[in-house]
């Protein structure tokens, strides 16, 4: 146990750990971008409504999500305690502010993790939070003619207190009942400055990204001419300008579709 | 005196360790623009001498840029605003004639101030001691040549053996992290056969005792790589990770207790 702590309280060890909640966090990115996408889809919210739905009842992403939220709390917490330990390591600073080559994201993690941070909450606060705990979501009914494939919508009004959702067929004619978080996320994305927040929280994301993704695999000593240029690659495509730019356009589509 | 300099100096003054410092003003008149800084620092001090006041203290000894010992963070920048030099190797020309120059100390809890513009930085000493060396048992001298070395790793190694030890990795970093140095050391003789029976020891010695001294924890900005004056890359640093994290978690011989025991 004294080895796991020695190697785990070492500045590398500490560092090991914000690299791999880091990549962690990054995968989750994808995962969740790739569901959003759904949200561009002109269909009344079916299959956004559908697939939250499936998220917030199938077992197996239950505990991913946990996972998810332990390694967003770690990384925060393990940075903050970076952050004491290397401002002790200056005790005075300098007069002149320090001009050497670095760039301005890596200089300022801690900044933009605290944006992140910060988003974080309020985004979970408002979809998540109120998805599964709180009841003033309605609900969606779907109806699709399997023969024609066609999709009628309509608001349902649950007969039970604690109605979840329902699948049913009848005379060929499938029912969804769903609660109805793009409902949600129509009204929160008709606000402009609720929109600026989301758009400034994900140039965050993008600046974050841009070294941390890189960084992380700095730290796991995973340098090597050949694959460096492949993750700087990565870093700054995937994460740093595609993934920030899908999302920031959902809330920026949404609010132009409510104007 | 055509083309000679007028400066103005910020210079950071500081009895000893315990007293509290502050900047005292002074002009540097009439240099030469093909003085070293450290040169026209030794014509402000002759006037201080001359005019009976305490001279200011700073570090140096080679004066050709490979002894590590003259520091000074120079308008925001260890060593002066060029890249790959020392302090001793920055010529007056660099500045223009009437410029004010702030020349503060390196900034580390784990390196306090002697006096003056000088700190200890004896934390990099017991780094080093820490495991920064080869056993070499006694005996009949081999034949040179008889350990084969590959061109590309003698190359590396001897790469990271230009470390001179200065701290201007420290001093740029803005975590005032050491990790610069330490891997460096670790790297040169990581990468060499003559470092391999020591070489997992080593990385836990040399990290145990950079974090005891105080260091802060690398960030991979890369200030420490654009200041080094003499080049080491941030490669050095994924280097000692890998090392580190292969001794500590995959090589169960090699991962012991280096700080003595808990």
């Amino acid at each position: 146990m004294s080895e796991f702590k020695q190697t785990f309280n070492s500045s590398l060890g500490k560092k090991l750990i914000m690299a791999l909640t880091g990549l962690f966090l990054c995968t989750f990115l994808i995962v969740h971008l790739g569901g959003n996408l759904l949200l561009f889809k002109n269909d009344q919210g079916f299959a956004f409504n559908s697939y939250a739905n499936f998220l917030t009842h199938f077992p197996p992403i239950e505990v991913i999500a946990y996972l998810l939220y332990l390694a967003i709390i770690v990384h925060a917490v393990y940075a903050l305690v970076i952050t004491i330990k290397n401002r002790r390591a200056r005790p005075v600073g300098y007069a002149v502010h320090n001009k050497s080559d670095a760039s301005w994201s890596s200089k300022n993690m801690g900044l933009l993790g605290s944006i992140l941070l910060l988003f974080i909450v309020i985004h979970m606060g408002d979809f998540w939070f109120t998805y599964k705990y709180n009841n003033i979501l309605g609900f969606k009914e779907y109806r699709t003619n399997l023969a024609t494939n066609e999709t009628t919508v309509s608001d349902y009004k649950p007969e039970i207190a604690d109605f979840e959702r329902s699948i049913s067929t009848e005379n060929n004619v499938e029912i969804v009942r769903v609660k109805d978080l793009h409902a949600r996320i129509q009204h929160s994305f008709s606000y402009w400055w609720y929109v600026a927040f989301y758009v400034i929280a994900m140039g965050a994301v993008s600046f974050h990204l841009l070294h941390g993704f890189q960084s992380a695999f700095h730290t796991l000593g995973w340098v090597h001419k050949k694959y460096k240029p492949i993750i700087y690659f990565f870093g700054t495509w995937l994460f740093a300008v595609i993934i920030p730019v899908c999302f920031a356009l959902m809330p920026i589509i949404y609010y132009i579709k409510s104007l | 005196m055509s083309g000679h300099m007028n400066l103005t100096l910020k210079v950071w003054r500081q009895k000893n360790t315990q007293t509290p410092g502050k900047f005292v003003t002074y002009k540097a008149e009439n240099i030469s623009p093909d003085m070293s800084f450290l040169e026209m620092l030794d014509v402000v001090n002759e006037s201080l001498t001359r005019k009976n006041e305490e001279p200011i203290y700073f570090d140096h000894d080679c004066r050709e840029g490979i002894c590590g010992s003259c520091s000074l963070y120079i308008n925001g920048r260890p060593h002066g605003p060029k890249r790959a030099i020392t302090t001793c190797q920055l010529h007056m020309r660099t500045f223009s004639d009437g410029e004010t120059i702030t020349i503060e100390p390196w900034r580390s809890a784990a390196f306090p101030i002697v006096k003056d513009l000088a700190t200890d930085r004896s934390a990099f000493d017991r780094i080093q001691q820490a495991g920064g060396y080869v056993s070499v048992n006694t005996g009949g001298v081999p034949d040179a040549n008889t350990i084969p070395i590959p061109k590309v790793i003698a190359d590396e190694a001897f790469n990271s053996a230009t470390c001179i030890g200065c701290g201007a990795c420290v001093a740029a970093c803005k975590n005032a992290s050491a990790m610069l140095f330490t891997s460096a050391k670790i790297t040169q003789l990581g990468l060499l056969p003559q470092g391999q029976p020591e070489r997992y020891s080593r990385v836990q010695a040399m990290v145990a005792q950079m974090d005891e001294e105080g260091f802060g924890n690398c960030t991979n900005t890369g200030a420490c790589e654009a200041e080094c004056p003499k080049e080491i890359t941030l490669n050095n640093i994924a280097f000692m990770n890998n090392d580190f994290f292969s001794a500590k978690l995959f090589r169960e011989e090699h991962a012991h207790d280096h700080t003595g025991g808990e």
